[in-house]
Parts: C-alpha cells; structure tokens; sequence
C-alpha cells in the first residue's frame, strides 16, 4: 500500500475548486485502499479454499495378523496434499511417508510396468501407479485386491496367481523351435498376439473374476491369456501346442469363463481378455470335433 | 504369512452398485435361466392334474387364465423368456468372437427390447380380466 501523500494536501491556502479536487481525489484514494484490502481477503480466502481442496482424503484398509492392535482389519483415513497429476500410489506413499511408516503396499516402478501395485480402489481393480486421484471420488477408499489372502494391509498373497500361470506352462518348447539361430515371426502373426503379450502379472484380472473366486482351480484370464500367446503364436511347436490345449480344455480351464467380462473391464493395459479366451475355446472345439 | 485375513464372499453381492454391464447381464441371464425351469416344472405339473378328459382341461385353464395373477404372472414370464432369449443370441455372438467390444450395449439393447415387448403386450395379456 502507498503511503505516499499527496503533495496538494501541505499547500493550505487554496481555491475551493481545488480543494474539491483534493478532497475527491483523497476519497478516491481511500476506495482504491479500501478495494485493495478487499481484494487481499479475496485472494487469502481463495487460497485457504484452494489448500482445503488441495488435499485429498484416503480411506486405506489396514490389518496385521502380528500386530495386536491391527488383527481386527479396519480403515484408516489419511489426508495427503494434493499436487497436479498425483496418483494413487503417489499418495500412499505420502501418507507412508509422513503419517505411518507401518503402511504396507507393493510398488516398484511406479510407471505401470511392473504390475505391483494392482489395488482396489473405490470398488474396482485399478494399477495405484495408473490412477489419477482427480479421477477419483472422496474419500478414495483403497484395499487389497478381493479373493486374494491379505498379508498385511494392501499386500495380497499372490502365490495362486503365479502358480496358475505357471500351470499353462508359459513357454516354447526347446526341442520343437524352429531351426536356425532366428526365429522369425510374421508381422501379422505378432499383430494377433500382440495384446495378450502385455500381460504385467499385476492379478487384477484374477481378482475381479467371480468364477475365479469361486472356482480356486479354475486357471483364470492371465493364465489362458498367457496360454493364448503362444498358443497363437506361429513357432510354437505342433506337439506343445495340443499339449497346451489339454491343458486348457480341462474342467477348470477355459470352459469355466462365464463373459461376464470383468478381466476385460479391469485390465490396466487393455488385453481384450475375454475375447481371448472365446477364442480358445473356439480352438478346443475345432480341435475335437469331428465330422466324419 | 502363518495366518491372513479373508474377506470371504459378502464383498461380492454387496457390491452391486459397481458391477458392469457384463456383470448384470451374466446375474439376469442366471436370474431368468431358472425362472424358465422353475416355470417348466409347474407348467406340467398343473396341466398333468387336469388330464382326465377335455372338459376338465378345459376347466382347469379357464379357471386360471380368469385370475388376475396369473395374467400378471405371464405378462412377467414372457419378459423373462424374451430377456433370456435376447441375450442368448448376445452371447451367442460373444461365443463366435462376433462384436465384443460392444457386448455391453448389446446388453442394453436386449434389456431395451425386452421392455419394449413386454410393454406392448401387456393389453393383450390383461385386457380382458380386467
């Protein structure tokens, strides 16, 4: 604020014109103060606004089998700032950070290549890496993925999930690859399987599929998805290939899908799931029907 | 990891709000499946007391098809059978790989339809007990 004055103001002896001036331009001078202080409060209370939608409110679910004040599950609620373009996992780690060291979640590359961190996140399967926070709705209710053991807080036992993925036996076979040092793929080839390759094991899937939960054998969407990449896959091997779809049309294999399309719904790199799995099955048709 | 907390099978009904379209359409197409076998059950069981000679079935159907209830009741079988019907022909495509990614608009299709139908049919139905 100025404090300047005026210099008309020290001169005493003037015409009544003036005078009215000076009086008017003092007026003047006192609304610009006036506004002026009104426009600080403004801004100050903008800003205290601001900083109150600025921090975003998270609902994360806790328990500890060893910690005694933690074996009953609950949800703890943490109030982490927010800064444009924050993610889930950002504010965990926010609240890790600054408000309880003993917050326990998976993460590692935090860019939604490692599959750590498939969380579920106000009622859907979600990588926390790969979700906005301003996406989302408050208070942002964070838990471990359903139909999966919890460890400790937002840590799943994901051991099914890797041995069903191991059970389709996720490689070529080393005796019927194709000679020479190369193996060469048509582009067309690695076009159609090219989706089912970007599985990252984050169990999202898995987790969001109700026959999967109710049905532990079943081998579920990553494992057929990761079946379906080499079943697909032009230099597999004519043997490992109908070994492979043994192993698929099973019970519990690919049959088991009911397309609800739940995997499809929830996956974070978008494999069309469900249509994978329709074609396996379409696959396990033709390869035991016979018309003649 | 000696012991761990499992969440059992509450958290799945009791999330109904978020299911999908896929979801609902699996529940509803369940849902109807056995209305339909439960409905085929009865529909012999009552008509096979009324086999004793023409009359008696005569009688017999003339008698319910008179109460209010079971024209409603129809009216809400003939939603069941086309809503059933509507989306076997959608997962019928889902099966030949045909359209998936727009499996849940043709869910919403086969719910519009369903309504459509079964409100148009529904004077033919109730009309006359009325």
């Amino acid at each position: 604020m100025s404090t300047q004055v005026p210099q008309a103001e020290e001169t005493e002896e003037q015409p009544a014109e003036e005078k009215a001036s000076v009086q008017e331009k003092r007026k003047q001078k006192k609304q610009e103060r006036r506004e002026k202080v009104e426009r600080a409060k403004q801004t100050l209370e903008q800003e205290r606004d601001l900083s109150g939608e600025d921090t975003y409110a998270l609902k994360v679910f806790r328990y500890d089998p060893e910690v005694a004040a933690k074996q009953e599950p609950r949800f703890d609620e943490f109030h982490v700032p927010f800064h444009k373009g924050m993610t889930v996992l950002d504010a965990l780690m926010y609240a890790r950070d600054h408000y309880d060291a003993s917050l326990t979640f998976r993460h590692s590359c935090r860019q939604a290549v490692c599959g750590s961190d498939a969380l579920f996140i106000n009622g859907r399967q979600r990588l926390g890496c790969q979700t906005q926070l301003s996406d989302l709705e408050q208070p942002v209710r964070i838990e471990p993925l359903p139909h999966q053991e919890v460890v400790k807080d937002l840590v799943v036992d994901m051991e099914h999930f890797y041995d069903q993925m191991e059970a389709v036996e996720p490689y070529f076979d080393a005796e019927e690859t194709p000679e020479g040092e190369e193996q060469r793929q048509s582009r067309e080839n690695h076009e159609k399987v090219k989706m089912s390759t970007r599985c990252i094991w984050c169990g999202a899937c898995m987790s969001s599929c109700n026959i999967a939960a109710g049905d532990n054998q079943y081998l579920g969407p990553a494992a057929i998805n990761k079946a379906y990449r080499f079943a697909m896959d032009e230099r597999e091997g004519e043997n490992r290939k109908e070994h492979r779809m043994e192993i698929l049309e099973q019970e519990h294999g690919v049959w088991r899908c009911q397309t609800q399309f739940s995997c499809t719904e929830v996956c974070p790199k978008d494999i069309p799931l469900t249509e994978h799995i329709q074609e396996l099955k379409r696959e396990a048709v033709k390869s035991n029907l016979k018309f003649w | 990891m000696s012991q761990s907390y499992n969440r059992g099978l509450i958290e799945d009904f009791g999330r109904w709000r978020e299911f999908t379209a896929g979801m609902w359409a699996w529940i509803f197409h369940k849902f109807t499946g056995w209305v339909l076998v439960g409905y085929l059950f009865t529909h012999i069981a009552v008509l096979s007391t009324a086999l004793t000679g023409e009359a008696a079935y005569t009688t017999t159907i003339q008698a319910l098809e008179s109460l209010l209830v079971v024209r409603i009741l129809e009216v809400g079988l003939l939603a069941v059978a086309v809503f059933h019907i509507l989306n076997g022909l959608r997962l019928l495509l889902v099966d030949l790989g045909v359209g998936l990614e727009a499996q849940d608009k043709s869910f919403y299709a086969s719910l519009v339809l369903t309504g459509a139908i079964v409100v148009a049919s529904v004077p033919t139905f109730v009309a006359e007990v009325l």
